[in-house]
């Protein structure tokens, strides 16, 4: 974990709702992924989602926008509910912040351009406004000399420092992480969680899935492990961590903190 | 027990490779005699090139520039080698270059397909070397030079002079400036090379391409209020009401008041390379855009316009082109009003861009296919749009990808262009040929038209086949 102490002067968990879901359910065809989901996200909230895999904690967070579609129940980002409604998707989508597991990239083009693309084209900041925003993120994420090469001339965890980069650039107001250190090597996912706990500092909403317990210790307010498409516990870490409730809980814990 | 350890006191310069090693000795050994199956299958190869050598040599090295007929020319073969020796009379090639090259397309205007030829480049470079100046004016420079020298030998009026290096010198001067501006350039000059091949009133294709005008403004009037979607059909329905109704009247009408035009000539006076360079390149042009529209349709959701994708790709696919080639010469006319003069030219260019385009769907398909989800997902989640995602996103790396296999199409459709053949038209390949062969001068020739239409074909294939190598490692970014 990072090396300075962690400052929480400005991670503040206000009244006011981010996201708030409420009996949602998914079906992959016949599977039934996710089984009556509800939750209330407050904006300041830094959540850490965990659980064996299969549990469907990826696709919840992937359906907060929209990039799986939920059955039943409702999710309201912001205040705008999630529906067909392409506009509504959107308008979503430009608020949501997502960092992915194999940080997705477009490979075509520079990292500059990786992260200006959707400010110019989406929020139509003028091309010069947006690439100092981008060079602003870029020192920000600690790789601003990159900023001219392509994707496939970074180090794995350099490209999810950029990912962050280009999500950070449409000034979202929540960000989704998505196992962002699962693909990387040991010594890169120490950069990448840095980044992450600066962000959290600044008072970022944050839903993170992720196996980085010492993460979860250091900066969640909030752990939820989910099993079988279903929250099974949540808490707040220092309680989830020493003293969980749920028999399936304490198996998992005792799986991923055994050794 | 054995001491295993060990300290190096010394570290060792690097020494020369022994000879064998090295230079040519390595090299032969390894590429030419690398074992004795290896070594016979070298000699075998030395002995096969020096049977085709010793066989065709003679007739390259004895070949006839100057002689009126064929018999003439093996009478100088037989005078200058010898009895029984072969020659190629390429004296054939001497006279009748010009139906090679223009058909029976009017000699006095050879100068308006020369200047369509030569501008075509100028169109290609805008987006050939995306706002690349120097290659840009080394383009014109080279094409202001072509239309120079070829001016000068066809004869042109002082008017084709003014008008061909006045637009190259211009365009130059732009693309000194801003030369993404010359893609304006690209965007008209299919109405101007209409008019220069087929000649007639000039405002022909200039009310024509109005229709654009029309049908852009309309978009652009409604693309904020009503959508994409919705602006763009209004537009290609009002360009459709211009193209229909108001088209013919408005050209007559500024005819009758200002007439300005060129001897028109008629499409079965095309012919040659200029018939097949025509064909290929409008089909080429025009079947890149409808292909992608058609990959994207089959990977589309809607369900009709997925059916309707697929239907049409395998349909075209599944029969071969000569079909359409007849359907688009004899069949079409039946389903015509009568008494419509629909060009033959322009009734192939639009069977062959059909066929090309279907075949292009399925190579862009498995450039589409060829990219990993999560490009989609970021372009999603970013809040792009599908059309600004597959503009953006997607498709300039799947076709990217597909680069390789666009061009093997676009080459393979180049050549198909001689098929129109069948349907009357006087391909370079059989119908120029049949017809210098139908004269008795040079009756009996048979390898020396072959060779030379081949080897044009070569050059243009050759060239564009590098051009997509140039490409490939120009868009090459993934440094895998």
């Amino acid at each position: 974990m990072s090396e300075h102490a962690i400052d929480r002067s400005k991670m503040k968990v206000s009244d006011e709702v981010a996201i708030q879901i409420s009996g949602m359910n998914k079906w992959y065809g016949t599977f039934h992924v996710l089984r009556d989901i509800n939750m209330t996200v407050q904006r300041g909230e830094r959540i850490v989602i965990c659980g064996p895999s299969g549990s469907g904690k990826s696709t919840l967070i992937r359906c907060i926008n929209r990039l799986e579609e939920h059955q039943q129940g409702q999710i309201v980002v912001d205040g705008t509910e999630l529906t067909n409604d392409l506009k509504n998707i959107d308008k979503v989508r430009s608020e949501v912040g997502m960092v992915f597991q194999h940080f997705n990239l477009f490979p075509h083009l520079t990292i500059l351009e990786n992260c200006t693309l959707a400010p110019i084209w989406v929020r139509k900041v003028p091309k010069k406004e947006a690439e100092e925003t981008a060079m602003h993120f870029l020192r920000k994420v600690k790789i601003p000399e990159q900023a001219n090469k392509y994707p496939g001339q970074l180090s794995g965890g350099q490209q999810q420092r950029v990912a962050i980069a280009r999500s950070l650039c449409m000034k979202p107001r929540i960000m989704l992480f998505d196992e962002p250190t699962s693909a990387l090597d040991p010594e890169m996912i120490k950069e990448v969680l840095d980044t992450m706990i600066e962000l959290a500092e600044e008072g970022m909403t944050m839903l993170c899935v992720t196996h980085e317990m010492g993460f979860a210790q250091a900066v969640a307010n909030r752990v939820i492990f989910m099993d079988q498409g279903q929250i099974v516990e949540q808490n707040a870490p220092k309680e989830f961590f020493n003293n969980p409730q749920s028999e399936r809980t304490k198996l998992f814990l005792s799986q991923i903190l055994g050794h | 027990m054995a001491d295993t350890s060990f300290v190096r006191d010394q570290m060792l310069p690097p020494q020369a490779p022994p000879v064998s090693e090295a230079g040519v000795v390595k090299w032969l050994r390894e590429n030419l005699f690398s074992g004795w199956f290896n070594t016979f299958l070298t000699l075998l190869g030395v002995l096969v090139i020096y049977w085709l050598l010793a066989a065709s040599l003679p007739w390259w090295l004895n070949s006839v520039w100057t002689a009126e007929s064929l018999s003439q020319c093996r009478d100088i073969v037989a005078a200058t080698a010898g009895e029984g020796a072969t020659g190629a009379c390429w004296a054939m090639i001497r006279e009748r270059w010009h139906q090679f090259i223009f058909g029976f397309y009017p000699p006095d205007a050879y100068w308006r397909p020369v200047t369509a030829f030569g501008l075509l480049f100028a169109a290609m470079a805008p987006v050939l070397f995306a706002g690349n100046r120097r290659s840009l004016t080394a383009i014109l420079g080279a094409v202001g030079l072509f239309l120079l020298v070829t001016l000068g030998l066809t004869g042109a009026p002082v008017a084709a002079w003014v008008l061909g290096l006045g637009l190259v010198a211009g365009l130059a001067a732009v693309a000194q400036v801003q030369p993404a501006k010359l893609l304006w350039f690209t965007a008209v000059f299919p109405a101007l090379c209409f008019w220069l091949l087929w000649g007639g009133s000039v405002w022909t294709p200039v009310v024509a391409m109005l229709g654009f005008v029309v049908m852009g403004g309309v978009y652009l009037a409604l693309v904020g209020r009503s959508g994409p979607t919705t602006a763009a059909l209004a537009g290609v329905f009002l360009a459709l009401l211009w193209w229909l109704f108001v088209d013919v009247p408005v050209t007559r009408t500024v005819d009758g008041v200002l007439p300005l035009g060129l001897a028109p000539v008629a499409s079965d006076q095309f012919g040659g390379f200029l018939l097949a360079i025509t064909i290929g390149v409008t089909a080429i042009t025009f079947s890149l855009p409808i292909g992608i529209l058609l990959a994207l349709g089959r990977q589309s959701d809607m369900l009709i316009v997925k059916t309707l994708c697929v239907g049409f790709i395998e349909f075209i696919r599944g029969v071969p082109l000569i079909t359409l080639l007849f359907t688009a010469s004899l069949l079409l006319q039946y389903f015509l009003p009568p008494n419509t003069n629909f060009d033959i030219i322009l009734r192939v260019i639009i069977l062959v861009t059909l066929f090309a385009a279907a075949y292009l769907a399925e190579v862009i398909r498995g450039g589409l296919a060829a990219l990993p989800r999560g490009q989609y997902e970021a372009a999603d989640a970013l809040g792009l749009d599908y059309w600004r995602a597959q503009r953006l996103i997607i498709l300039p790396q799947a076709l990217k990808i597909s680069i390789p296999a666009i061009v093997s199409t676009f080459i393979g459709l180049f050549k198909d262009t001689t098929l129109v053949a069948f349907v009357g038209l006087m391909d370079p390949l059989k119908g120029v040929t049949q017809i210098v062969r139908a004269d008795i001068n040079w009756k009996g020739i048979y390898w020396e038209p072959y060779i030379f239409v081949g080897a044009i074909f070569f050059v243009i294939c050759f060239g564009m086949s590098r051009y997509s190598m140039y490409l490939e490692r120009k868009l090459k970014t993934d440094h895998r």
